[in-house]
Order: structure tokens, then C-alpha cells, then sequence
């Protein structure tokens, strides 16, 4: 056994006992669902960071800024910069007005089973897609940090998805939560540690540290070359559009944080909306503070370890591995691969209850019971059920996909959802008294599919690949992109806004008009709202 | 029978059947007390109508406005000031002005204490928020 494999059951080992300590708590929807609404300020603010950085952060960004230095940072400023939006917009209220989803705060003015119905399809797609791309790396992950002959591809992902659904079908959200909170720290630990080894590298000395990353050497296209990694415009030139697509996708991260349902869901494990503040802003200082260490991570990684070395050994996601490994040994390589696997599993956990929930709470109990459980606790039946079906058919599709499929997009895909369909319809029943159920229908429909389509015609689904590129690592369609850039977000968020808009102006609802001043209150003072149990 | 918010319960309650005790009944007939209800059951129990029109709600709906725009305004307009910099200003943003270290990282850097300093400064606003809405909170009891 190796030692990452090790220490990866150890971490294993931990959360089951979590897990069964939280089933034997667990009692009830308020438990199932949202912890009781009794997980602290500073316990959901780690937990909301768990949640918020994916292995696409961890590896993703310091292998982005490993191979493309400056324009690799610039994907860690948006990612913290986001949850402004989260802590001025959105936090609070959701948390004075709604009970389980963001649906909840929709359905008070509005229509429920048409809204409930479009927001339960807008959940479990972004829920979905993004669980999908994170089981794939999964497996791509496991085969490159232990070697295939250890574990193969398909135990592995068959192993995150067991492991993802026993959290959550036992032990509910406390299990999910706790599970987050672990290896939230792990992560920062790891990540500290790294960046602490970086700069003695350099002998604690900044300017040793920035001056090295002012001249990399690597080879492109067969020729050494040096560059300044701290110069913008190794991965966005003008030539594809770039700075339009770093705007782009900054809107996506800026409006889409605030939409992501395994985010919002959060929001109502705690007492008050209070402590939601206090909890994002603890998530802030968690995020920000890690998303600043990147830069130590990703330009080690350039100058330590050498683009063409990770590129040799697994490419640039395993940048941070590389690294650790390079400054001390074995040992630390296995614990971080072990924090990266910690990692994948908790964020995969957060998906799958944010989507079973949904699907009971919204989907099953509001639109075909029409809003009365049948019994009592057939709602966590239901959750428990999906939870087990959502596992269940994403270990599927990874297995289906395999272990090079080209799956990046479908991270970009579910921001781009929750920015252009959910965030447009949240802000509008919050502050427009106007709006209603057609629109927010029409907002909900015209977000979603203007960032499915918008997807599909763009480079990261439409390229044309040289032939050195083999299977499932080409792209989809094998044509010259339609849409230029690869974030929509420029253009789906308008279209969503547009959607709501024009959606709302076709109908009159008297009834939703009416209930304005309730939402309005109840979301701006807490009066009446779903106390801790 | 008596309802569980009778003004004026009687000093043991006991032997009153339905009386207004903290626990809810088992049969259904009587109303749950109030710490019993849910968001749902409260629907149409409160004047929203009147709260959203009183001058103390106004007053915070005010407040938290003008933080809260320009706070918003600010934020979106530094955050989408770095790509478009970069991507249109890139010798200016290539010019180093901290030993080897240009403009665009420490423009980058200083974009996560925007961040921070926004949030702190709401959290400081919002305590004064939270004052007002627990005022309103407490004139309007839940019936």
C-alpha cells in the first residue's frame, strides 16, 4: 500500500465515524436537511469554503499559474471577489425567507409548481454537471498519484460515489457538513505547509521568490524559452479574444457564486441570518487567504519543479503534487494527493445533497404532491432515494465517460447556469415588486438554455484538435468554434435578465404583487423566519 | 376552550383541558403556540402590509440601500477594472514598480483586500441594521 493510499483511508476512516455519529443525531427534515440549523458562524464558514474549493481550485488554478503564470492568477482574484456578492445580495435574505432551497424564497410570491418545478431542473443540472467533471478528475486523479496498478480508474470513481452516498443518505447534512469542515482545514494546512517550504526554497526572502518567477524556462513547440511568468498574456492574447474572456468569465464567477445551489443551501444550516453573515465572512477569509497562497503554489511550481517536467509527469494539474513532492520527499507528495482525493469526496458530498434536497423539497413534495408530504418524513425518504439514484447515475457517466474525457466545460457550464438562470430570478423577487410567476419561468428557461447552447457552439466543446490528440481528450464537435469565447457569461446573464423581464412584462399577478411586502420584510428583518430546532 | 394566547392563563393551568401550556396538544384542534409554528403556518398572521409601511422599516430598507449600492458599484467596477486593464493596458500594467514585481500582480493582490475591506466595512453597517430589524422584530410579535 501506498502511502497516499493510506493516508487517504485514514481520511476515509474519519469521516465514516462522522458519519455515523451524525446518523444516530440525525432525526427529522430539519436535521436531514440543514443540520438542524444549529452549525455555527465559524463552522459553516469553513464548511462554505470546503464546499468552494474543488479540486479545480487546488490543482486546477496552481497548475494554471505553473504553466501560465500571471494569466493563471487571474482566475484566483474572481473566485474570492464573488462572494462580495454572496455577503451584500444574497446570504441574508435567503436565509430570513426560505426554508430548505433557493425555491423557497421564490415560491412565496410566486406560483409554486411552475417555479419549483424550473428551479429544481436549474438545480439538479448545475448539481449535476459539476458532479460529473469532479468524478471524472477523481478517477484521472487516483490513476495519476497512485498509479493505475494500484487502483484503476473505475474504482476509483465507483469508490467516491459510494463513499459520496453513504454520507449523505446516512448521515444528512450534519455528516456533509462535518465532512466539509474536515478537509477545509486539511486543505489549508496542506496548502500553507507547501507555500511555507516555497519561500524557504528561497530562503524566506520574497524578492529571491518574485525575481525567480520573472524568468521560467521551459520548452514550447520544441525551442527553450524564457519568460517573465509574472507578465500577463501567456494563456489570453488578444488573438482569442482573451480579455473579453477573463471578463466573461469574471461576470460567471461574480454572479454565479451567489447561484450555486450546493452554496445557498448552506445558508440554512445556521441559526439566523446573522451567523450566515458571520459564516461568509469567515469563508472569505479562508477563501481569500487561500486563493493569495496560489501564487506560492503555482509559481514554485513553475520555477522549483519546471513546466516541463509536470508536464512530463501527468500534466498541470499535478503542478501541486510535483511540488510537494520536489521539496520534501514522499511523504508529503502522499498527503497532499490524500487532501486532493479529501477534497473531491467533500465536494461531491455538498452536490449530492444540494440536489436530492432539492428534488424532494421542490420537485416531488411541491410539484406532484402539491405541497403536502403524503407522511410523515417522506420527504427525507425521497432526498435519501435521490441521493442514492444521483450517486448512483454519476458514477455512471464518469465510467461511461472515462478517465481522459475532455470535461472542463462542464465546471464553466454549471456557473454559467447558476449566473444566467438562478441569480437573474433571486435578485428579481427580492427587489422588483412587478415580477412574477412567468417570469420568473421564462428567466429560469431563457438562462438555462442560453448556456447550454452557448456552451456547446463554443471552443470548449467545438475545436478542431491536431491528430495527436486521441478518444475521449478531443473535443466534441471536431469543428471550428461558432460562439468565440469559452465562458458564456457575457452573453447568458443578459439573455437570463432579459428572460425575466420580458417574461414578467407578458402577465399581470395581482396575487404575487400582493405578497411583495411579506417577502420584503420577512427577508429584510427575519420576522417569522425558520428558527434552530 | 381556552386559546394557548389568552391574555390573562390562570395560575395552574392543569386541570383546564386545552389550557395554554408551552406544549402543543396532541389532537389538532387548539392553535400551536407560537415558538411552535412554522414559517408556512405564520403566512397571513402578521400585518406585512403594515410593517412594510411603517417608518422604522422604511427607515432600514433606506439604510441598507445606501450601503449596499454603492458598495456593489464600487466592487464590480475594481473587480472588472483588472481584466479590462490587462487585457487593453498591457504595457502600463507590465511596469514594474516593486523590485521585480509589475502592476498587474499588485493590482491582482490588492483586489483581495477590496474584498476584505467591503466586508468588514458591511459587517460594521449591518450590526446597525441588525438593531433596527430586531426593534421591528419586537413591536410586531407573532400572533
Amino acid at each position: 500500500m501506498t502511502p497516499a493510499l493510506g493516508m487517504f483511508l485514514l481520511f476515509v476512516l474519519i469521516t465514516l465515524g462522522i458519519t455515523w455519529w451524525a446518523a444516530r443525531r440525525s432525526q427529522g427534515a430539519a436535521a436531514f436537511f440543514t443540520a438542524s440549523r444549529r452549525i455555527t458562524g465559524w463552522q459553516n464558514g469553513i464548511a462554505v469554503s470546503g464546499d468552494y474549493m474543488s479540486a479545480a481550485s487546488f490543482l486546477g488554478i496552481a497548475g494554471l499559474i505553473a504553466f501560465y503564470g500571471y494569466d493563471g492568477f487571474m482566475f484566483s482574484v474572481g473566485w474570492l471577489v464573488a462572494y462580495l456578492t454572496v455577503l451584500l445580495v444574497v446570504a441574508e435574505p435567503l436565509r430570513n425567507a426560505g426554508k430548505y432551497t433557493m425555491a423557497d424564497v421564490l415560491a412565496y410570491r410566486l406560483s409554486p409548481r411552475p417555479v419549483r418545478a424550473m428551479a429544481a431542473l436549474s438545480t439538479i443540472t448545475v448539481s449535476t454537471f459539476y458532479m460529473i467533471a469532479q468524478m471524472v478528475g477523481a478517477g484521472a486523479l487516483v490513476a495519476l498519484l497512485l498509479g493505475s496498478s494500484h487502483v484503476s480508474y473505475q474504482t476509483a470513481v465507483i469508490g467516491v460515489g459510494v463513499l459520496m452516498i453513504i454520507y449523505v443518505v446516512f448521515g444528512g447534512m450534519l455528516a456533509t457538513t462535518w465532512v466539509q469542515i474536515i478537509k477545509a482545514i486539511l486543505l489549508m494546512l496542506g496548502t500553507i505547509l507547501l507555500s511555507l517550504l516555497v519561500l524557504a526554497h528561497f530562503d524566506w526572502s520574497l524578492t529571491n521568490f518574485f525575481n525567480a518567477a520573472t524568468h521560467v524556462t521551459y520548452h514550447e513547440k520544441g525551442e527553450l524559452v524564457t519568460k517573465n511568468f509574472l507578465d500577463p498574456g501567456l494563456r489570453f492574447t488578444p488573438a482569442n479574444h482573451g480579455a473579453l474572456d477573463l471578463i466573461s468569465l469574471g461576470m460567471a464567477l461574480v454572479f454565479g457564486t451567489a447561484g450555486l445551489p450546493h452554496i445557498l443551501v448552506r445558508f440554512y444550516t445556521v441559526p439566523d441570518a446573522k451567523t450566515a453573515r458571520v459564516s461568509v465572512v469567515w469563508a472569505m477569509i479562508l477563501i481569500g487567504s487561500f486563493y493569495i497562497m496560489t501564487t506560492f503554489l503555482g509559481f514554485g511550481a513553475a520555477t522549483i519543479v519546471g513546466r516541463d517536467h509536470i508536464a512530463g509527469h501527468g500534466g498541470n494539474n499535478m503542478s501541486a503534487p510535483l511540488l510537494a513532492q520536489a521539496l520534501a520527499g514522499d511523504i508529503f507528495f502522499a498527503f497532499i494527493a490524500a487532501i486532493a482525493f479529501a477534497t473531491i469526496l467533500a465536494v461531491v458530498a455538498g452536490l449530492t445533497i444540494s440536489a436530492s434536497t432539492s428534488f424532494a423539497h421542490d420537485f416531488w413534495t411541491a410539484v406532484v404532491h402539491h405541497g403536502t408530504e403524503r407522511r410523515p418524513g417522506e420527504e427525507v425518504q425521497v432526498a435519501r432515494i435521490t441521493a442514492f439514484f444521483v450517486g448512483a447515475i454519476a458514477i455512471g457517466i464518469a465510467i461511461l465517460l472515462g478517465k481522459d474525457a475532455n470535461v472542463a466545460f462542464l465546471v464553466a457550464l454549471a456557473f454559467a447556469v447558476a449566473a444566467s438562470a438562478n441569480l437573474p430570478v433571486i435578485v428579481l423577487s427580492l427587489f422588483w415588486k412587478r415580477f412574477n410567476t412567468s417570469g420568473a419561468v421564462c428567466g429560469l428557461a431563457s438562462g438555462l438554455l442560453a448556456s447550454l447552447v452557448l456552451i456547446a457552439l463554443s471552443p470548449s466543446v467545438m475545436k478542431v484538435d491536431p491528430p495527436t490528440v486521441l478518444g475521449a481528450a478531443r473535443h466534441l464537435i471536431q469543428r471550428p468554434p461558432i460562439f468565440p469565447l469559452e465562458n458564456p457569461g457575457i452573453v447568458s446573464i443578459p439573455l437570463g435578465f432579459l428572460g425575466a423581464i420580458l417574461g414578467t412584462l407578458l402577465r399581470w399577478e395581482p396575487a404575487a404583487e400582493a405578497r411583495f411586502d411579506e417577502l420584503v420584510v420577512r427577508a429584510n428583518t427575519g420576522l417569522g423566519a425558520e428558527k434552530a430546532q | 376552550m381556552a386559546s394557548p394566547d389568552d391574555p390573562k392563563p390562570p395560575i395552574d393551568p392543569t386541570p383546564i383541558i386545552g389550557a395554554a401550556t408551552d406544549i402543543a396538544p396532541l389532537s389538532h384542534s387548539a392553535p400551536k403556540p407560537a415558538h411552535e409554528r412554522t414559517a408556512a403556518e405564520e403566512a397571513g398572521t402578521t400585518d406585512w402590509a403594515g410593517i412594510a409601511a411603517s417608518a422604522r422599516f422604511k427607515e432600514l430598507l433606506r439604510a441598507k440601500r445606501r450601503f449596499i449600492v454603492p458598495a456593489m458599484i464600487v466592487f464590480i467596477l475594481y473587480y472588472f477594472a483588472l481584466p479590462a486593464l490587462v487585457g487593453y493596458a498591457r504595457p502600463l500594467m507590465e511596469k514594474r514598480v516593486l523590485g521585480p514585481v509589475n502592476l498587474a500582480y499588485l493590482f491582482a493582490l490588492s483586489q483581495f483586500f477590496m474584498a476584505w475591506i467591503i466586508a468588514a466595512l458591511y459587517v460594521r453597517a449591518a450590526n446597525r441594521f441588525d438593531r433596527q430589524a430586531r426593534d421591528i422584530r419586537t413591536e410586531n410579535p407573532p400572533r
